[in-house]
């Protein structure tokens, strides 16, 4: 018995072929109508300071109104992240949608695309600089009340995209079940064999980039070449130190990775959340400082653009500040704070002290460090 | 995705783009990718082969052929983060089936993490490899009719001049055809590979992944299609040559 009779081949073999075509040509999904804004929506969306509202009482009134606010890949234990949101639902009559906290700033931006049009686009971004510089025209420019608290280097003279909190790349470890380590190198020793595992892969996330800076520092490289970094980790690779599993809260509760090359933030909140469970330490190794910043900005065809430019304000206000202190986060209006006396003292004494100066990378000198990653980094630990 | 693998960021036309798909990092992916499909492909066709003949040996209706082909149908799309978290739970660093062994003194990762490599992604695809190759082999299998056993038989010949002159041959389209599919499956299997893999991409799916959502290599979506079409072209042959094996093989079935 035959399946397809002689007659209906050439169709059905053209019907496939159409599939095949459509299926590789296609790969933009359906946009949904916007709802149609009123007057107020428009001048909203406008807005570049609390003044365009008529004083901050006028942006709250604005934001009440639209009641809702989108925010993405804001992990609940990311410099306390949980606590923004939940204060900020309190303070203000505005519920917050959290979608996707474990995305990248790019799936941020892709978020954005992809959902433009829609109620359900994401308000307001938290990314890294290079992907924030890169895409800052779809930002859209808004100045809070306490811009000027803020360096010139931390924000974008426009107003398109400004620092939120920043912290030094750091090694956490379980001081259990490893010795502690004083510097990068001390990572080669035996002790380690099998326990240290960095968050992320350095191609795709802006913390492992930075672990690989630290590494590259810490080896004798610079901000310009990172190439000793790269050269550690393939022999943290041959040592049989590196471990290539992604950590989670999950796998240093469970002790599958011993030592972590994380953002120090990152690593101070597993610290307090496993007091008593694990000994978390957290160790920033002063010949290799890396700082980097994050970077909060506001999309231009944010569906509720007022509620968005009140979440400005909010996480520029001292509470929104010191919120993310407490998430072990150095917020970037620190110097303003502490001359007025408005930081909490006892979240800023838990800082990692620092006794030099952190190396930032700048624009040229990050995509010159990628362009050496993507080169060399899947050879380098495989 | 073929129209954005042949213009730059933008937008003019250019094959920049499938040039570096093919060199470099990216072809290493490429022989990585090729030689994961090929393992597995071979691996599955010759378990699942010897499963499928196992079933068809028995009874017809017996509950050992409804059960493995209920079984195979289920497994065979049994992949994702379900799946690798099943061989973490198993096999992984703190498995069922690890702490048995090292309770016992034998530490499978002693040489390394290899779970989380390319050898972890072997393992973890001859999982839903043999189902497939049962599910597609098993008509093959029942078309040998019995009758050309017995003729083989009557005439003189021993078992392995029925296997290798009226078994192997019809059934050889089937088996090398099944084996080109198993291979097709594993080269565009992208979730399980994402779920057990973090570091280093070694596959093309994951490099892919890797330039549509990194943070740190910026603007390469279009080399990231530019992959895409390589692999559609890989699978379009691959798949080419299983249809015209497939032809010769129904020759027999009707």
């Amino acid at each position: 018995m035959r399946l397809l009779p002689d007659r209906s081949r050439p169709t059905i073999a053209l019907l496939g072929a159409a599939l095949l075509l459509t299926a590789a040509c296609g790969d933009a999904p359906e946009r949904e109508t916007a709802s149609t804004g009123s007057d107020g929506a428009v001048a909203a969306a406008t807005a570049t300071s609390a003044e365009d509202f008529g004083g901050f009482d006028g942006l709250v009134e604005a934001a009440e109104a639209e009641g809702t606010l989108n925010v993405i890949a804001l992990p609940p234990d990311w410099t306390n992240y949980a606590e923004v949101i939940s204060t900020f639902e309190q303070t203000y009559d505005i519920e917050v949608n959290s979608a996707q906290p474990d995305a990248s700033s790019q799936e941020e931006i892709n978020a954005a695309e992809q959902l433009a049009g829609t109620d359900r686009a994401p308000d307001v971004f938290d990314l890294g600089p290079a992907v924030a510089t890169a895409n800052a025209d779809t930002f859209a420019p808004y100045k809070v009340q306490t811009w000027d608290d803020v360096a010139e280097e931390l924000k974008d003279s426009d107003g398109r995209y400004i620092s939120d909190y920043g912290g030094l790349m750091s090694i956490g470890y379980d001081a259990d079940s490893v010795p502690a380590p004083t510097s990068v190198m001390d990572l080669l020793k035996p002790e380690y064999r099998g326990k240290v595992a960095l968050n992320g892969d350095p191609t795709q996330a802006g913390a492992a980039f930075a672990g690989v800076v630290m590494a590259a520092l810490g080896n004798g490289g610079s901000a310009d070449d990172i190439a000793p970094g790269i050269e550690f980790f393939r022999q943290l690779k041959a040592a049989g130190n590196f471990l290539p599993v992604d950590p989670t809260p999950a796998t240093i509760a469970s002790g599958q990775t011993p030592v972590v090359i994380d953002w120090d933030y990152t690593n101070a909140a597993q610290s307090e959340a496993l007091e008593g469970q694990r000994n978390w330490e957290v160790v920033v190794p002063q010949e290799a400082l890396v700082s980097s910043y994050y970077v909060q900005a506001i999309n231009a065809d944010a569906p509720h653009p007022a509620a968005a430019r009140l979440w400005q304000e909010f996480l520029y206000s001292d509470v929104g500040q010191n919120l993310w202190l407490k998430g072990y986060g150095r917020p970037v209006r620190e110097v303003a704070m502490v001359e007025a006396g408005t930081i909490d003292e006892a979240a800023y004494a838990k800082l990692p002290q620092v006794s030099g100066e952190a190396v930032t990378l700048t624009e040229e000198q990050t995509a010159a460090a990628a362009a050496l990653l993507s080169g060399g980094w899947a050879e380098a630990i495989s | 995705m073929v129209a954005g693998a042949f213009v730059d960021d933008s937008g003019t036309l250019t094959t920049a783009n499938l040039r570096a798909a093919v060199s470099g990092p990216y072809l290493s992916a490429f022989a990585r990718s090729l030689q994961l499909s090929a393992i597995t492909a071979v691996v599955g066709a010759v378990l699942g082969a010897l499963l499928a003949w196992a079933v068809v040996s028995g009874e017809p209706d017996g509950n050992l052929r409804r059960v493995v082909t209920s079984a195979s149908g289920v497994l065979a799309q049994f992949g994702g983060v379900t799946l690798a978290f099943a061989f973490l739970a198993t096999v992984g660093f703190e498995g069922l089936v690890t702490i048995f062994l090292r309770e016992r003194g034998i530490d499978i990762f002693a040489s390394g993490a290899w779970i989380f490599e390319l050898p972890g992604l072997v393992l973890v695809y001859t999982y839903f490899q043999i189902p497939l190759m049962v599910i597609v082999f098993l008509p093959a299998l029942d078309g040998l009719k019995p009758q050309w056993r017995e003729a083989a038989r009557n005439l003189g010949g021993s078992a392995w001049t029925y296997w290798r002159r009226v078994a192997g041959p019809v059934l050889a389209p089937a088996f090398f055809g099944s084996m080109l599919l198993l291979f097709a499956n594993a080269f565009s299997a992208y979730a399980t590979a994402a779920a057990l893999v973090s570091q280093g991409a070694p596959i093309v799916p994951l490099q892919i992944r890797n330039l549509q959502t990194s943070e740190v290599l910026l603007g390469q979506q279009n080399l990231g299609r530019a992959l895409g079409f390589g692999m559609v072209v890989v699978v379009a042959i691959v798949m080419g040559v299983y249809a015209l094996l497939q032809r010769r093989t129904t020759r027999w079935l009707r």
